[in-house]
């Protein structure tokens, strides 16, 4: 089993997991998405394919496969093919230097929950999203059609200039645990305070977060930052000449840096995959929860009153007390529980903020776009110029 | 590795180079400049330079570039049509002469250099941010603040160039 | 030459690049591509001081390349923002037709 250690076969196990796993979450992430907005708005969402729709982004997927690809014929056809796969290639790479779990020992095998750690992983985040902007801009140039240009400029306008408070507000934590690599980010916030509160950067840097989230939003033109691209204004924005694959190329990009910006912020400010309470107490929660929401889900789905989710609801419930068992079996095999306890927080934390980027997408009106240029350049920049000022202050009157 | 690496984005960065001074279009040029700007980050990482790499790739091919690319697309600039001003025989000899003087060049510079090391990825371990970070602060702290005063120079003439008279 | 590359290899790839950057200085007539060129003849020069900072085994050269860095964006900034004036006032890209200083 020796081959078994060597470094490109490990990154190739780890590279396939991550994909396959990136992907399914992609498309699952975009039912999420529309049964969130359905029911904040009073419906349902989808329903029909599939037990509560659960089968909708198969769905979506054969049906945008098997759509016709127009390519039109004013367009310049080397970029109007190019953009989509710059979107898609830079939102998917940024994924191989987030870590999501401390080291583990599999066999023989000892690696790290992370497909590969840089020395200057965040700065790789950011030069990652900063070429990123290029796969808007060509994308709205290259399809001869002027609302696509002003919506792909417009977009790329908005990413630039949000670009820079993202990056102050990157800074500051940066300030505080003097490492560019995730790895060394989260261990940095390991440990607690007074015994019980988690020393997370969030903490000390609430405004730093915020910003965070904000320019994120703004990063990957979600709403209320997603005038460029909406359907109503401008005709769809950048993505108006583009169908099936293509299109989907694009909505996969911005699934996927919603995920990076998230990922990024659970690590940089809300400690990465380490849980909110000390070791031993921490490792029942995720049981509690699966049982609890377990048997609320049996409780309420073999009342007989119930007419509809008759089946559902109950299977729903057997499946949530089905992974409570997998966290237990776990406690008798100790890598298991590593990797489940891991992945458990993290996943919790980056579903909680993308739950987040959902539920304001449901809430919140659009900018305008001046009204995003100057909140940009006028509120959150020196906002976050007087955050990474605050924090150096801080940081040079306490050190040693 | 090294010179497998070495080769495959030294071709690149020739190819994109190439590829600007010869097409038409001036989106294609920009793009190829992109290319050399990414090719030649990969050498800077070979070569230790972490922080030059990603400051590369946020700086010249995250920021300058795409202002090119807004100003390109703002004036509508087409593919030029030029070929005919430069008559053909001057045009191959041109090519032929640079060929020419860079292999001179090359011939040199091989000659002029000990044989004795190679580039090692990972012997240089001094480029990462703390290193820079310190010798920019002490020892280069005058420049620093110099390149601040510049850049706000800049801000100012880009404002007052482009802005609309009212 | 198996495991480690000659210096030199470097030095002849910024060399090869500074001198494409001067052909397309020279050749071209669209005012951007120029500017481009300028910026390709910018990327060269960094590149042989990182190589020359691995030599000497100093992180010097890495600063100094910071520092074109800076200044390329300072210039490009200015240098783009004078273009569109003066395409504003010319409405032409090419360099011959704004040979004079009256219009």
């Amino acid at each position: 089993m020796d081959f078994l250690q060597n470094f490109f076969i490990i990154s190739l196990i780890k590279a396939g997991v991550i994909a396959f796993v990136l992907l399914t979450a992609l498309a699952y992430l975009q039912w999420i998405e529309r049964k969130v907005i359905g029911h904040i708005q009073l419906r349902v969402g989808p329903y029909r394919v599939g037990p509560h729709g659960l089968l909708q982004p198969l769905a979506d997927v054969v049906k945008l496969i098997t759509k016709e690809g127009v390519l039109p014929s004013h367009v310049n056809r080397f970029f109007y093919l190019l953009a989509p796969f710059i979107a898609v290639v830079l939102a998917l790479i940024s994924i191989s230097v987030i870590p999501f779990g401390p080291q583990i020992t599999i066999g023989p095998v000892t690696t790290w929950m992370q497909l590969t750690d840089l020395n200057i992983g965040i700065l790789f985040v950011l030069a990652i999203s900063s070429v990123g902007v290029y796969g808007v801009a060509l994308g709205g140039w290259a399809s001869n059609n002027k609302y696509s240009l002003l919506g792909g400029l417009r977009s790329s306008a908005q990413m630039i200039s949000y670009e820079l408070p993202l990056a102050l507000a990157i800074a500051a934590p940066l300030l505080l645990a003097n490492t560019l690599s995730f790895r060394e980010m989260v261990d940095y916030q390991s440990g607690y305070w007074l015994g019980f509160i988690p020393r997370w950067n969030v903490f000390p840097e609430i405004v730093g977060f915020c910003i965070f989230v904000i320019a994120g939003f703004a990063e990957t033109n979600r709403v209320p930052f997603d005038l460029p691209e909406a359907e109503n204004e401008l005709v769809a924005g950048f993505h108006t000449e583009y169908s099936s694959m293509s299109f989907a190329a694009f909505f996969m990009a911005e699934y996927a840096n919603m995920v990076t910006v998230t990922a990024v912020a659970t690590l940089l400010f809300l400690g990465g995959w380490q849980p909110p309470f000390p070791a031993p107490y921490s490792d029942f929660i995720p049981i509690l929860i699966f049982v609890f929401g377990g048997l609320i889900a049996i409780f309420h789905g073999l009342h007989p009153a119930r007419r509809m989710d008759k089946f559902t609801l109950p299977a729903t419930g057997l499946v949530f007390l089905g992974i409570a068992a997998l966290f237990g079996v776990s406690f008798l095999v100790p890598v298991l529980k590593t990797i489940l306890m891991a992945l458990f927080w993290f996943c919790g934390k980056v579903g909680l903020l993308l739950f987040l980027f959902i539920w304001v997408r449901g809430t919140l009106p659009r900018f305008r776009y001046d009204q995003l240029m100057r909140f940009a350049w006028i509120v959150l920049f020196p906002l976050a110029m007087v955050n990474l000022l605050a924090t150096g202050l801080v940081v040079a009157l306490t050190s040693k | 590795m090294t010179a497998l690496i070495f080769l495959i984005f030294a071709a690149i960065a020739v190819f994109c180079g190439i590829s600007l001074v010869a097409q038409t279009h001036p989106i294609a040029s920009a793009l190829s400049l992109i290319g050399v700007m990414g090719s030649l980050a990969v050498l800077y990482l070979q070569l230790g330079g972490e922080f030059i790499a990603a400051a590369q790739m946020i700086v010249y091919a995250g920021a300058i570039m795409v202002l090119f690319i807004f100003v390109i697309m703002l004036l509508n600039a087409g593919a030029e049509a030029t070929s005919k001003q430069i008559p053909m025989l001057n045009r191959y000899l041109g090519i032929l002469l640079l060929a020419a003087f860079l292999g001179l060049i090359s011939f040199i510079i091989q000659a002029m250099l000990p044989k004795t090391e190679g580039v090692v990825f990972g012997a240089f371990k001094d480029g990462t941010a703390a290193m820079i970070g310190r010798k920019l602060f002490t020892a280069y702290l005058l420049p620093f603040e110099v390149t601040s005063v510049l850049i706000l120079i800049a801000i100012l003439g880009a404002i007052v160039l482009a802005r609309r008279e009212i | 030459m198996p495991t480690s590359v000659p210096i030199s290899w470097y030095l002849i790839l910024s060399a090869i690049l500074f001198g494409l950057g001067v052909a397309g200085f020279i050749y071209r007539r669209n005012i951007i591509t120029v500017f481009m060129s300028i910026e390709l003849m910018l990327n060269a020069v960094n590149l042989t001081f990182i190589t020359f900072s691995y030599t000497l085994k100093q992180v010097d050269g890495h600063i100094f390349s910071f520092f074109v860095m800076v200044v390329a964006a300072a210039e490009a900034a200015v240098g783009l923002a004078i273009i569109l004036t003066v395409f504003k006032n010319r409405e032409t890209l090419m360099i011959d037709d704004v040979s004079s200083m009256k219009y």
